[in-house]
């Protein structure tokens, strides 16, 4: 089968296989010890995947201001959002 | 005894006011073209069948609202087939990652088609679907599916697991007893379902305008055609338009108990 | 909620996900493929990373189409939650007649959304339409949908509140009737007045279904394209150019794949975000239901 119509390309590439990574090793530690929600900073009960997926949504939100309200680089960001995620993840 | 004729009243009002845009197009689809544009009456004088006349015998209108017939037809079956199991699991057991599924199905079903078109398009046409109806009917599911499986959850989470449990201890196996006996104590369910995946398939313009070019070209792809081409038949227009009316205003008596739970997909 | 144990229950979900895959997060893939690269044709494209996020961001059209698609969803919200209410409250409550008016009520419902679109063209042209004449010749007020780009609103959001509001009514009606009669029999006893029924029981009892009508109707109308397609065309100008019209204006009327690939990624996003808080709303639903 033709893949060219989905123009892939090594910067996306490498996106999805991160996200693909960190779903597939949230499935294997949550099958290996299954945790219970709990209550953090935000104002709901999450568990480890709630808590992923708000990371990740606010990042590309962090991202997207930034590309939306300066013109500097998107490296110097990234950290910012890979820690926000870090942060949400432990203490969320 | 003063305060319910008041609400009646307005019942009333706004009823009246909910049918007559309806009546109005069904008012033009019985006149033709020349007595619209010159004259403005209530009801129509000489009324003439002519325009569903048209559109019964010329094969470009009637055969869109075949093609429309046949997607619609293969989505609903495709989207209960594979919907029913998917929503005896989510109903019934826990396990890893549950919740983030069903989410992740939700946001298929919320998802602005248009964002879906591109890709779709390019996808469709590299397979060689491009203008089937099952191309149509596929990219239906995408919205359809999850909202069958909200639906049916919904529906079968009100079934007692004792049943389950009572045919397990018969020696049932899952399949035999799915089929057998949960199938038949969910039919309400089953068919509010396929009612709501018609429907949802029936009044979709995007794909299946985009989708297709001739052969399975969707009656409301008809329609929007006929718009922005000619001088505009206002008469034949209104009679396509009070056709697509009918398969809705048909079944919808059957599920009418049940039109809340599903809009809310199976949560009232 | 106690369900049985068993990772073996995703066997019973994969033909879900396998044809949702197939119809999502393939498309989705291909999305983010497109939305960092400007595109040509076959075969000839460039990346330019994040390019194409940078010039939608800074488009003032798609600026201007996001605030107009608030401000048309928070209007006709405005308007459609107290009608819906009001009318589950006029409903009647039992008799053959609840059955006539259920399917009444729900019969815009179940119309496909261009015909929506057209029977609002016939009905409010000035020329040939009911309302446009009435308004025009009877009361003397000028009113051109196709001209004047307030008209154009005014019968947008009238076609979308005539559309979706008994959404909303069936809703609220639905919550009502699983109000034990025991409350009002209390409440009758207390002597309290209808408003304070209304206040203290009726509303409390339905804010489940009310969430859940409110978030959908946001969310539909946030995504609304064939009526005003078939109605407006997104005019005149761009005065009711919504997101997905602009959307769509983009991706098969300029062939623009990269710079409509950025802008659905933005509006993919914000979508996900109304969904995660619908989503919550749901699960506190069921919750209130079964506790």
């Amino acid at each position: 089968m033709n893949m060219e119509w989905m123009a892939w390309t090594l910067p996306t590439a490498i996106f999805f296989i991160v996200i693909f990574l960190i779903v597939t090793a949230m499935t294997i530690w949550q099958t290996v010890s299954p945790s219970v929600g709990r209550r953090g900073f935000l104002p709901l009960t999450t568990t480890p995947g709630d808590r992923l997926f708000i990371g990740l949504i606010c990042a590309a939100f962090i991202h997207i201001a930034w590309i939306g309200l300066t013109d500097l680089s998107l490296w110097i960001v990234f950290p910012l959002a890979v820690a926000w995620v870090i942060v949400v993840m432990i203490w969320g | 005894m003063k305060k319910g004729r008041k609400k009646l009243i307005g019942l009333a009002i706004y009823f009246f006011l909910l049918l007559l845009p309806i009546y109005w197009m069904l008012n033009m689809s019985l006149r033709t073209n020349a007595d619209i544009l010159s004259v403005l009456t209530l009801y129509p004088a000489n009324p003439t069948f002519e325009n569903y006349l048209k559109i019964f015998t010329d094969s470009s209108w009637y055969s869109g609202y075949i093609n429309s017939i046949i997607y619609v037809t293969i989505n609903t079956l495709i989207s209960l087939m594979v919907a029913l199991p998917a929503a005896y699991a989510f109903s019934r057991y826990h396990f890893v990652g549950d919740k983030q599924v069903f989410f992740w199905l939700l946001t298929n079903r919320m998802a602005p088609a248009a964002v879906f078109l591109l890709p779709f398009f390019q996808l469709y046409s590299t397979i060689g679907l491009l203008d089937t109806h099952i191309a149509v009917a596929l990219a239906h599911c995408l919205f359809n599916v999850p909202l069958a499986v909200w639906i049916l959850e919904g529906f079968m989470s009100g079934i007692p697991r004792e049943i389950d449990e009572t045919a397990f201890i018969d020696g049932y196996s899952l399949p035999r007893f799915f089929i057998t006996i949960f199938i038949p104590l969910i039919r309400a369910g089953v068919g509010v379902t396929a009612f709501f995946c018609f429907m949802f398939s029936w009044v979709e313009l995007l794909f299946a305008r985009t989708l297709t070019v001739t052969n399975a070209k969707p009656i409301a792809a008809v329609m929007t055609r006929t718009i922005s081409a000619t001088g505009l038949d206002w008469g034949l227009m209104a009679a396509a338009g009070m056709l697509t009316l009918v398969p809705g205003a048909l079944v919808i008596w059957f599920v009418r108990n049940h039109l809340a739970k599903g809009f809310a997909l199976g949560r009232v | 909620m106690n369900k049985w144990e068993n990772n073996r229950a995703w066997l019973l979900t994969i033909p879900v996900l396998i044809i949702v895959a197939f119809s999502a997060i393939i498309p989705l893939m291909t999305v983010v493929n497109y939305s960092v690269q400007d595109i040509f044709g076959p075969g000839q494209r460039i990346f330019v990373g994040t390019e194409m996020f940078r010039s939608v961001l800074h488009d003032y059209r798609l600026r201007d189409a996001l605030w107009r698609q608030f401000l048309f969803s928070g209007l006709v919200l405005l308007i459609e939650m107290p009608l819906g209410v009001l009318i589950a409250l006029a409903m009647p409550k039992k008799g053959w007649s609840v059955s006539l008016a259920l399917v009444v009520l729900a019969l815009p419902l179940l119309i496909p959304w261009n015909t929506i679109g057209t029977i609002w063209m016939i009905f409010t042209r000035p020329d040939i339409g009911l309302f446009g004449a009435t308004i025009n010749n009877v009361l003397g007020i000028p009113f051109d949908h196709t001209a004047s780009p307030i008209d154009a609103w005014i019968t947008l959001m009238l076609m979308e509140v005539w559309h979706w509001t008994p959404l909303v009514a069936l809703l609220a009606y639905a919550g009502l009737r699983a109000i034990p009669d025991v409350y009002y029999q209390a409440a009758k006893i207390d002597g309290a007045s209808p408003w304070a029924t209304f206040r203290y029981i009726q509303l409390p009892k339905m804010r489940g279904v009310l969430t859940i009508a409110l978030l959908l109707r946001f969310m539909d109308s946030f995504l609304i394209y064939a009526e005003p397609f078939v109605l407006t065309g997104g005019g005149p100008g761009n005065s009711t150019t919504f997101l997905s019209i602009y959307l769509v204006k983009l991706a098969v009327g300029q062939f623009d794949l990269g710079t409509a690939a950025a802008f659905s990624l933005i509006y993919f996003l914000i979508v996900e975000v109304l969904c995660f808080l619908f989503y919550q709303a749901l699960q506190n639903v069921g919750k209130g239901a079964n506790p």
